[in-house]
């Protein structure tokens, strides 16, 4: 395919058919880590590059692997990269590291990741593969920090905090106190409020797609009313 | 003579009437309250009303469902009763809104409304305001020390200094911090009623009382009641049997905490509990066996909030499995012999 369109494979994986909004693949960590923005980020980020890279390197082998063994070769290519991430996330930030613990080796079982590979990089070539990689973990990390951001916000009433654990001392400074004196919100931090959350933020992406669902409806021009008759439903 | 065909079926109590016979049954209950803790179970109710009906109205706009039609059927006011009453006295005004807005909007709205919601609001505000706030939640007084009006007013405001400086045990508070130790447990005057804890076996017989009434008016069955209460008392008696210093009586289970409350108001909640006459038993007998293992084996003093949220739940399973009989048709086979 060399006519592959990449602005429609941005649209696919930042909002259209957006992983964790959309297909709804990739919960697990989604909810248990996006207690603050610097967890959310910290797994968005390895995320992201486990998916870029195993579309490209799904992509170069496609020719190779047969069909009935595609699923345990995809397998290992991803385990592989994952524990690469998890090393050096242990050698740069380790106490990131320790915070988000278990969830690290788990990116091996996030559905988005052997979707995307069996589902398209086994079947383009390399640079595209490598663009959805990047756009697919791109969307899931931006729903990430959204969904960080209102747990910490509403759970603590701090924004960025931590940062430093990922970008060194220099971002300590970084912590936006929104409310002083905040007492704390804990249903946010704790499970139940990613469900809530999740939830809420799927239901505006809704609200969002159908206002300008309607807006497409209305610059295409009114209907107009004549002897035919006109189908307006479906 | 008037003629009058079949079926002979008593006129249905249109919602807001159902709704209004509740409210009616939780004033004993409500009475013994205020008797006791002072006026700030009042100020609870004062507050958590007319903010419940301005959250529900506000739900219904954006909803754009007609506003009048649905505020007259109670149910709002009632649930707001039902939340206010379970909270400590006093409770500051902002603990009542998040817990007014988590029962309305998020229980209750955003499930379809009153009729579609799986679980009963007034329990999933409560759970959430525990959850998140332990120190205000559990910020019960002693019986009979309650602050008088102009220091509630002050405690509902949030403008009072040290809060805490009338804040005592429940029961079931120091039954659970003492549970083995038997002679600490005799010198607790709290421990120490005519049935069971003090003032708090009077706060449940006076939902004992309003929960009869609403048997005799036909307005809940005696099953989940009779269910809950009776399976709470058969777990705790051979346990207390066994070791009284660390296991409470069945009669100080009966009468404690929320025991009466949530077998007649909570738990019989007709949208969220199991429909048929033996799923209600079902329902209420494992809602009492899972209160007595909150309290004497979990983390919190008391479960029936939790214990009922759980058993909402698994409704539907238990309504799946005791589907009555239809007349003139087999019973119904299920589970993994049956194929319906």
């Amino acid at each position: 395919m060399s006519d592959t369109d990449y602005r429609e494979l941005t649209a696919n994986g930042l909002w259209k058919n957006n992983a964790a909004t959309v297909q709804l693949l990739g919960l697990c960590p989604l909810l248990a880590v996006t207690g603050t923005v610097v967890n959310a980020l910290g797994l968005g980020l390895a995320t992201m590059a486990v998916l870029m890279a195993s579309g490209a390197l799904v992509s170069l082998i496609r020719g190779y692997v047969t069909q009935t063994v595609r699923l345990p070769a995809f397998v290992m290519i991803i385990a592989a990269l994952v524990t690469v991430v998890e090393m050096l996330m242990q050698a740069l930030t380790f106490e990131l590291y320790q915070i988000l613990g278990i969830f690290i080796p788990l990116i091996v079982t996030n559905c988005t990741i052997l979707g995307r590979a069996d589902a398209f990089a086994s079947r383009n070539p390399v640079i595209p593969a490598t663009w959805d990689g990047f756009m697919m973990g791109l969307g899931f990390l931006l729903v990430l920090l959204v969904l960080g951001a209102l747990r910490e916000a509403v759970g603590e009433g701090t924004l960025f905090a931590n940062m430093h654990l990922l970008f060194g001392e220099a971002a300590r400074s970084w912590q936006i106190t929104l409310v002083d004196d905040y007492g704390g919100f804990l249903v946010a931090v704790l499970p139940p409020g990613a469900f809530i959350g999740l939830g809420l933020i799927i239901a505006g992406k809704n609200i969002i797609d159908r206002q300008l669902e309607e807006r497409a409806k209305r610059l295409s021009g009114p209907v107009v009313a004549g002897s035919k008759r006109v189908r307006t439903t479906g | 003579m008037i003629r009058v065909s079949s079926p002979h079926a008593p006129p249905a109590g249109n919602t807001g009437g159902v709704m209004r016979q509740v409210l009616y049954a939780t004033l004993p209950g409500m009475a013994v309250l205020t008797w006791l803790f002072g006026p700030g179970v009042l100020l609870n109710l004062f507050w958590a009303i007319p903010m419940a009906l301005l959250v529900e109205a506000a739900i219904l706009r954006l909803r754009r469902k007609p506003v009048g039609f649905y505020l007259g059927d109670w149910s709002a006011a009632t649930s707001a009763v039902l939340l206010a009453l379970s909270l400590p006295p006093a409770s500051p005004w902002w603990l009542i809104l998040i817990g007014v807005i988590s029962a309305i909007a998020l229980a209750k709205h955003l499930y379809g409304g009153l009729g579609m919601n799986p679980f009963n609001p007034a329990m999933v505000g409560y759970v959430i305001l525990l959850v998140s706030f332990p120190v205000e939640m559990t910020r019960w007084f002693a019986p009979g020390e309650a602050p008088q009006l102009a220091e509630s007013l002050r405690l509902s405001l949030g403008t009072h200094a040290s809060p805490d400086a009338f804040s005592g045990a429940t029961p079931l508070d120091s039954f659970r911090n003492l549970a083995g130790d038997a002679a600490a447990l005799a010198q607790q005057p709290i421990l120490d009623g005519r049935l069971a804890g003090q003032g708090w076996e009077l706060v449940n017989l006076g939902f004992l009382a309003g929960g009869l009434w609403l048997l005799w008016r036909g307005v809940i069955s005696w099953h989940i009641p009779a269910a809950m209460l009776g399976a709470l008392a058969l777990t705790a008696l051979p346990f207390w049997l066994y070791d009284p210093a660390r296991f409470a009586s069945p009669q100080f289970h009966l009468l404690s905490g929320a025991a009466m409350f949530g077998a007649f108001f909570i738990a019989t909640d007709p949208v969220s509990a199991a429909t048929s006459r033996a799923g209600k038993l079902v329902f209420g007998a494992l809602i009492g066996v899972l209160v007595w293992v909150i309290r004497s084996l979990g983390g919190y003093p008391d479960g029936v909030a939790f214990a009922v949220l759980l058993l909402n739940l698994a409704a539907p399973t238990i309504d799946y499995y005791t589907r009555p009989r239809t007349y003139g048709h087999d019973k119904p086979r299920r589970g993994m012999g049956g194929d319906g």
